[in-house]
């Protein structure tokens, strides 16, 4: 039986899917909400330190699964292999309601206003994509502000001058200081920097109707037990079932987009979770799988007039993919540092996103999210061996007396650092794979290894007695942070969507994640990808409307 | 599990410990005791591993990897997320044998300490494969969850001073993979 046609089907449930079908349905839109994971909640935080979305070596909590969904990874040195979700390399994100906002640290970063604007600011950078966005900071200002009231952004920027105008404050105060913020806090400004309280999707007073972070150490990787983490879960796609339009359907694995003779596109074809091939028709497709799946949902998505994948008609489709390169370093102290309260990262610098001399961007400094025991097994510098007696005493003697300053270099974007579907691996459901490859542009590493020398000169004035680097990896980047490879731009030719992220090729095809980023900037993405969702969404309610329907 | 199960194996426990002190060996007991009881190990590659691990935390004054029972977590393991691993464990130890016997004419866990150190440190440069998939799994199952069958009684956790189990918050382990 055929299902019931609708306005518009949305694929995928993260920050930018949630967002989008709440915002739709609440427009009178009848939506479907695609989630190829499952629904979990806050009874699901098992506390396990071993399989987490964080610590991944006895696999993914919250998807994907190792045995459904591998992916193939082509190294440096064009050696290609199969990789499974839960291992290095595989660039994942968690595959569930709410997508990486299950579980995720929550940082609410606003992108600086040079971040729209990287090439007009620094110039073209040979062996690079870098393009300025076809929209500024202040197109998206008023979708910041309402990312931030709507779903709850606690923390205070106050202290940062070098953020972009904001006309309203945050909704809610920061969470206390921890042990580690005021350590640093008195060395950065002595240092003549700027410290500021994070700000974080994370409720530090009741909010929304739920209530207050607890402080615990199982924040990042894990679900929320107490539900003070702000996720699409448990803000907008309640408010989307609320409205009595929206249907969620979970454990469905979309395959391809459907494109008739004319070139519109009729729906989707998705596999349910009984692994029935089903087709769901709508008016508008809205693709918000993340940058790796979404480009590999267009590239999937061949027809007689598409032959080379949907909106990859001048082969920008999964081109020019970036995540963060995190860079930093560690500092021991005399003194114990750490005073296991949650979720740890607390303070944060600006100081050095821009305006590094001979450096094309930079990046955001904070201290790192709270420990457990076997995440400094590797933290160890390298005059400790990483074995034995010597190993064991340094875990015991440094647990409680390092911090761990780090921060998301934003990468410069090149052209072959990419995502293909692959010839010969699929997945469980018969559908090509994500390929990926390339690696990152040297300039990147430049950027990243002058942060961490910042780092570490922030730490030594903090009083640590040693200090040491903690070396950023020149693979490819991808990940929880994954963007850039469905451009937005004005220019069919090198961009896949235009700037409301609709993509040039079809009429009534939309990505909507981080994959329209042109550049990832230097901070942890969600609010970004929050506040295209809801500016994108306003464009479509408005061009809906007047062609009342006929879009 | 059944509880009648559980008292065959407490039975046997009592006997291999009683053998094993009265031959003067102090072996890793695991969940059910060394012995006829291991997943994928046999009796002998158990042994060698235990030693193996308990050199890459030794213990000092608080427990090392043997006592937290690491090789129980890594042989449970291997029947679970780490199936993928068995082959190279089953070349790797052997090897780790080879290289003792060749060295210093006896098994690995006949050895002195410091003969052990000097065996492992071959293998570290020879086999670097093994000697870090096992390193890793060491690490796990001392500093990681006791639910997955290492850390006796959160012995790493006391060790740094952690709160264990979690205090802030409900302790709400998972008992379904949670190993007894």
């Amino acid at each position: 039986m055929a299902l019931k046609h609708v306005n518009a089907v949305v694929v995928g449930s993260g920050a930018g899917g949630g967002v989008v079908a709440k915002e739709l349905a609440t427009a009178g839109l009848s939506v479907v909400l695609l989630e190829r994971g499952k629904s979990y909640s806050a009874a699901d935080c098992r506390k396990d330190d071993l399989r987490n979305q964080r610590t991944t070596v006895l696999g993914n909590a919250f998807g994907p699964d190792d045995e459904r969904n591998p992916r193939v990874l082509v190294d440096e040195k064009g050696r290609e292999r199969i990789v499974l979700a839960s291992e290095g390399g595989y660039s994942n994100n968690a595959a569930c309601v709410g997508g990486g906002t299950f579980s995720y640290g929550a940082m609410a970063w606003r992108f600086m206003e040079q971040d729209f604007r990287m090439k007009s600011i620094y110039g073209a950078v040979e062996g690079s994509t870098l393009e300025d966005w076809p929209i500024t900071y202040f197109d998206l200002e008023p979708y910041y502000e309402k990312a931030e009231w709507e779903m709850g952004v606690s923390g205070d920027d106050s202290g940062n001058p070098f953020k972009a105008p904001r006309r309203k404050p945050l909704p809610m105060p920061p969470l206390p200081p921890n042990r580690e913020f005021e350590i640093l806090e008195p060395a950065a400004k002595r240092l003549g920097l700027h410290p500021f309280h994070i700000p974080m999707l994370r409720n530090s007073v009741p909010y929304n109707g739920r209530g207050a972070c607890m402080r615990c150490r199982w924040c990042v990787g894990f679900a929320c037990e107490v539900d003070a983490r702000t996720g699409t879960h448990n803000s907008v796609i309640p408010m989307a079932l609320a409205t009595g339009n929206c249907e969620l359907r979970t454990e469905c694995m979309v395959s391809e987009v459907m494109v008739d003779d004319h070139g519109r596109a009729r729906g989707v074809v998705y596999f349910d979770e009984n692994d029935r091939r089903q087709e769901q028709t709508a008016d508008l497709i809205i693709i918000c799988c993340g940058a790796i799946e979404s480009a590999r949902l267009l590239l999937n998505s061949k027809s007689k007039l598409f032959p080379n994948g949907l909106g990859n008609r001048y082969d920008w489709v999964g081109r020019n993919l970036q995540g963060h390169t995190y860079s930093g370093a560690v500092g021991l102290f005399d003194f114990d540092t750490y005073d296991d309260v949650g979720p740890g990262a607390q303070i944060a610098i600006c100081d050095y996103n821009h305006g590094n001399p001979g450096l094309v961007g930079g990046a955001m400094l904070a201290n790192e999210f709270i420990r457990l025991p076997y995440h400094v097994v590797n933290y160890a510098p390298a005059y400790v061996p990483s074995w034995g007696l010597a190993h064991k005493e340094w875990m015991r003697n440094a647990f409680k007396r390092t911090i761990v300053v780090i921060g998301p270099t934003q990468e410069i974007p090149i052209f072959d650092a990419r995502v293909q579907v692959d010839p010969k691996v699929k997945d469980h459901w018969g559908i090509p794979v994500a390929r990926l490859s390339g690696g990152k542009h040297p300039h990147t590493m430049e950027i990243a290894h002058a942060m961490t020398q910042k780092a570490e000169a922030w730490l030594k004035e903090a009083g640590a007695r040693r200090t040491w680097r903690r070396q950023p990896s020149p693979g490819l980047s991808g990940g929880q942070h994954q963007a850039g490879t469905c451009r937005m731009g004005n220019d069919p030719k090198t961009s896949v969507v235009d700037k409301y992220c609709r993509i040039h090729d079809v009429d009534n095809v939309y990505v909507v994640d981080g994959g329209v980023h042109v550049t990832n900037g230097g901070f942890n993405p969600v609010l970004t990808i929050l506040a295209i969702a809801y500016y994108a969404s306003d464009n479509l309610i408005k061009t809906w409307k007047n062609t009342k329907g006929r879009v | 599990m059944s509880t009648g199960r559980k008292t065959v194996k407490r039975r046997k426990f009592l006997k291999i410990g009683l053998a094993a002190s009265a031959s003067g060996l102090l072996i890793s007991c695991g969940r059910t005791g060394g012995g006829p009881h291991w997943r994928f190990f046999t009796e002998e590659e158990a042994r060698t591993v235990d030693a193996i691990c308990e050199q890459i935390i030794p213990a000092d004054d608080f427990p090392g990897a043997s006592q937290a029972g690491v090789v129980n977590f890594i042989d449970l393991q291997l029947t679970r997320h780490y199936k993928k691993h068995r082959a190279a464990y089953r070349k790797g130890v052997a090897n780790v044998e080879a290289v003792s016997r060749e060295t210093f004419g006896k098994r690995f866990t006949e050895l002195e300490p410091q003969q052990q150190i000097e065996v492992l440190t071959t293998i570290e440069e020879k086999d670097p494969a093994f000697f870090a998939l096992i390193r890793n799994h060491t690490m796990q199952g001392y500093y990681g969850d006791p639910r997955h069958g290492g850390n006796r009684e959160w012995v790493s956790w006391k060790m740094l001073a952690l709160a264990s189990p979690p205090v802030r918050g409900r302790a709400r382990l998972d008992k379904e993979s949670r190993v007894s």
